[in-house]
């Protein structure tokens, strides 16, 4: 294993059988196998079963292979049942593996769950104890980091009252300030930076950057929030149905997680419900998309864009209202297209409308969108959204070779320069 | 953070080999092991009036239950010895040993949530049972021991003698069968639940069956060597000979007794660490 490696894994895998393993009691297990000794049908068997459907396996994680370097902090995403938390429960020794081995160096400490282990009744700094050993420190690692763990956690003036008198707010954030002064090298968290309100999430993620920046720890981290993997991580591992199919560059395996090919599309039809969000009522049913007389995602500076849907009414629709959302590469906002009111039609009625956006402002970079079609409540002045579609993905020219280039920190959109008053 | 930790190799494969306890690790989080002990303390006691003197309550009334019960309704002998006594020893030490069984037997069904987040040497869970059971049944033989002696002073039929070195050994062994017997228990209730039930039932039913509402000597001469053939027999009464001087130490018994306990314990360390390697897989 090389100096630099903390982690590698060669052939990882891990196999699950599937369906109902035994039966639970034993009766049945012994009845089960004294009719299959006797050559009789298994009276336990599901009606309809097949014989071989009891051994049927799957493969959670697939040949797993990654080395992964000192100080490196590494997303894992992908669908649910991928093999992301199976490959940490791996990591952490929770499960042992069908096939393949882990080298690691170090220690690691796993967080598959914020306060795992934390009691009710025993107060905030006991439980610091208790979890605190729970992960793997003792008892004078925690003493000797029990000032850092109660600021970092905010929870000064009730670290000696049972936790079962916290907030549930406060409750992570005492639980995570734990997990986040631990001493090992490596450590592995599935989804547990996104607790505490936005101000403690930005800081959890700044403090396990600083770890890994500074102290060189290894970070592994799990999530389905592309924003705090883009914050957090320096490199990115995509995985699907137990595989590696991409490992790099945040940003590509965002792309490549999120969008897949699609990113290249200039139209797109929407065959099943893959790209929609649900929502209470789905009056009309977007079909496809386009950008209109187009062949490519590429807009240069100075074009304006032409959209065609296409959709078909599942009830009757009156002053339909259409809001196109534009995210950055980073997937925050940066603004939306209203238009309020345009459209009344039949149920069953299919219709076909084309837009025309004011893209010029924008910035140099990618934009993905996703387009909301929703009612104007009469009473009120809220609204209720009834379709929910991600959208083309595009991206901008910007044509300043003469003048400075504009820098994507500056932001996504660029308005009129700053006037001198004499 | 030390340099040196990086060093350190972990290797995981798919291998199962039987035996690799790493007791080095174990003694690593004994941290750990200690505040599961402190926990269940915490836990037993907090907001009830009394707290911690339900340790010693608890024990006091069932004897007196058991006194009445069996000394004076039906009239079981107990050797000559004062029956507060005689049914206060047997009775604190058999649920020092049903206590460390059941304790060990919900391992691996109890503690599925934590097992299932975070590794930790799997061991430390039954090793802060048998300390979580041990310091309660210390309290409970310190209240033993005084009225022990005050007996003793007072001039009753009890004759405390140089066995009472011992008792160490007798509850340590105590405290590893009904371990050991918890273990190999919570290792196949992962698969049977069934087993569960039959649990409760089977202690209960081992305890009449062991001498402890009634001197080994009320048992037919015929019956008294498969009475104890029962590993826990010979340790009641050991015990009890140590402290009061009635009955007999069955140094043939109690050596069988020990050696059943240690092949019980090797062999259900053997299957906890068979099973604990994936039983979250299953359970």
């Amino acid at each position: 294993m090389d100096k630099n490696c903390v982690i590698k894994t060669e052939h990882l895998s891990k196999e699950y059988r599937l369906g109902v393993i035994g039966s639970g009691t034993l009766r049945r297990d012994v009845q089960s196998w004294y009719a299959k000794k006797r050559g009789r049908e298994d009276p336990n068997r599901r009606i309809g079963a097949s014989e071989y459907e009891k051994g049927e396996t799957f493969l959670a994680l697939d040949d797993m292979n990654i080395e992964i370097m000192r100080g490196e902090r590494v997303g894992i995403i992908g669908a649910n049942g991928a093999g992301k938390s199976t490959f940490l429960k791996l990591l952490s020794r929770i499960t042992s593996p069908s096939d393949g081995t882990i080298q690691y160096r170090g220690r690691i400490a796993s967080m598959l769950e914020v306060g795992t282990g934390f009691h009710p009744e025993l107060t905030g700094r006991e439980n610091v104890y208790l979890n605190g050993a729970i992960l793997g420190m003792s008892r004078e690692e925690v003493s000797a980091k029990m000032d850092d763990i109660i600021e970092f956690s905010e929870c000064e003036k009730f670290i000696d009252t049972p936790v079962k008198r916290y907030s549930s707010g406060m409750f992570v954030k005492l639980a995570f300030s734990v997990a986040a002064h631990l001493d090992a090298e490596i450590m592995i968290m599935d989804e547990v930076l996104a607790v505490g309100d936005m101000r403690f999430q930005k800081k959890c993620i700044q403090k396990m950057r600083s770890l890994a920046v500074e102290e060189d720890r290894t970070v592994l981290y799990v999530s389905h929030n592309m924003n705090t993997i883009q914050d957090l991580c320096s490199r990115c591992v995509v995985l699907e149905k137990g595989k590696k199919i991409y490992d790099g560059s945040v940003d590509e395996a965002i792309r490549y997680y999120l969008g897949g090919d699609r990113d290249e599309f200039f139209s797109f039809e929407y065959t099943d419900e893959k790209f929609k969000e649900p929502v209470r009522r789905n009056d009309i049913c977007l079909k496809n998309v386009k950008y209109n007389g187009r062949t490519t995602n590429l807009f240069a500076d100075g074009e304006k864009m032409q959209l065609e849907l296409g959709w078909v009414n599942n009830a009757d629709v009156n002053n339909l209202c259409l809001r196109v959302e534009v995210y950055d590469s980073r997937r925050y906002p940066v603004t939306s297209f209203l238009i309020e009111n345009f459209y009344s039609g039949k149920k069953g009625e299919e219709h076909s409308q084309r837009l025309e956006l004011d893209i010029t402002p924008f910035a140099r970079g990618r934009y993905y969108t996703r387009y909301v079609f929703y009612n104007r409540l009469t009473d009120t002045s809220s609204y209720e959204d009834i379709e929910i579609c991600g959208g083309l993905m595009f991206r901008k020219i910007m044509n300043d070779d003469t003048a400075l280039r504009w820098q994507s920190t500056w932001g996504s959109v660029v308005l009129g320069k700053a006037e001198l008053i004499e | 953070m030390q340099e040196s930790q990086y060093d350190k190799i972990t290797t995981v494969t798919a291998n199962r080999a039987w035996l690799n306890i790493n007791l080095k690790e174990i003694w690593e989080y004994r941290d750990l092991a200690l505040l599961f002990v402190k926990r269940d303390l915490v836990n037993a006691y907090k907001q009830t009036v009394l707290g911690p003197i339900w340790i010693i309550i608890n024990p006091l009334l069932s004897t007196i239950v058991f006194t009445v019960i069996f000394g004076v309704i039906a009239g079981i002998g107990t050797d000559g010895v004062p029956q507060f006594l005689f049914y206060m020893s047997g009775n604190t030490l058999w649920s020092f040993f049903s206590n460390c069984l059941n304790r060990a037997s919900s391992t691996f069904l109890g503690n599925a949530r934590i097992f299932g987040k975070v590794y930790f040497p799997r061991l430390i869970m039954p090793v802060s049972g048998i300390l979580y059971n041990l310091v309660n049944f210390m309290l409970q033989t310190g209240v033993f021991v005084i009225l022990v002696i005050i007996y003793t002073v007072c001039g009753a039929n009890v004759h405390p003698n140089w066995f009472i070195a011992l008792t160490p050994l007798l509850i340590l062994q105590t405290a590893l069968l009904g371990t050991a017997m918890g273990l190999i228990i919570s290792s196949i209730t992962t698969k049977y639940r069934d087993l569960n039930i039959l649990v409760s039932f089977g202690v209960s039913l081992l305890m009449y069956i062991t001498p402890v509402v009634y001197p080994i000597s009320k048992v037919p001469e015929d019956f008294r060597w498969l009475m104890l053939l029962n590993p826990v027999a010979p340790i009641v009464e050991s015990y009890r000979y140590a402290f009061m001087g009635s009955g007999s130490i069955e140094w043939f018994y109690l050596l069988l007794s020990m050696a059943v306990t240690a092949v019980l314990l090797f062999l259900g360390i053997l299957v906890f660490n068979r099973v604990e390697k994936n039983f979250i897989d299953t359970v």
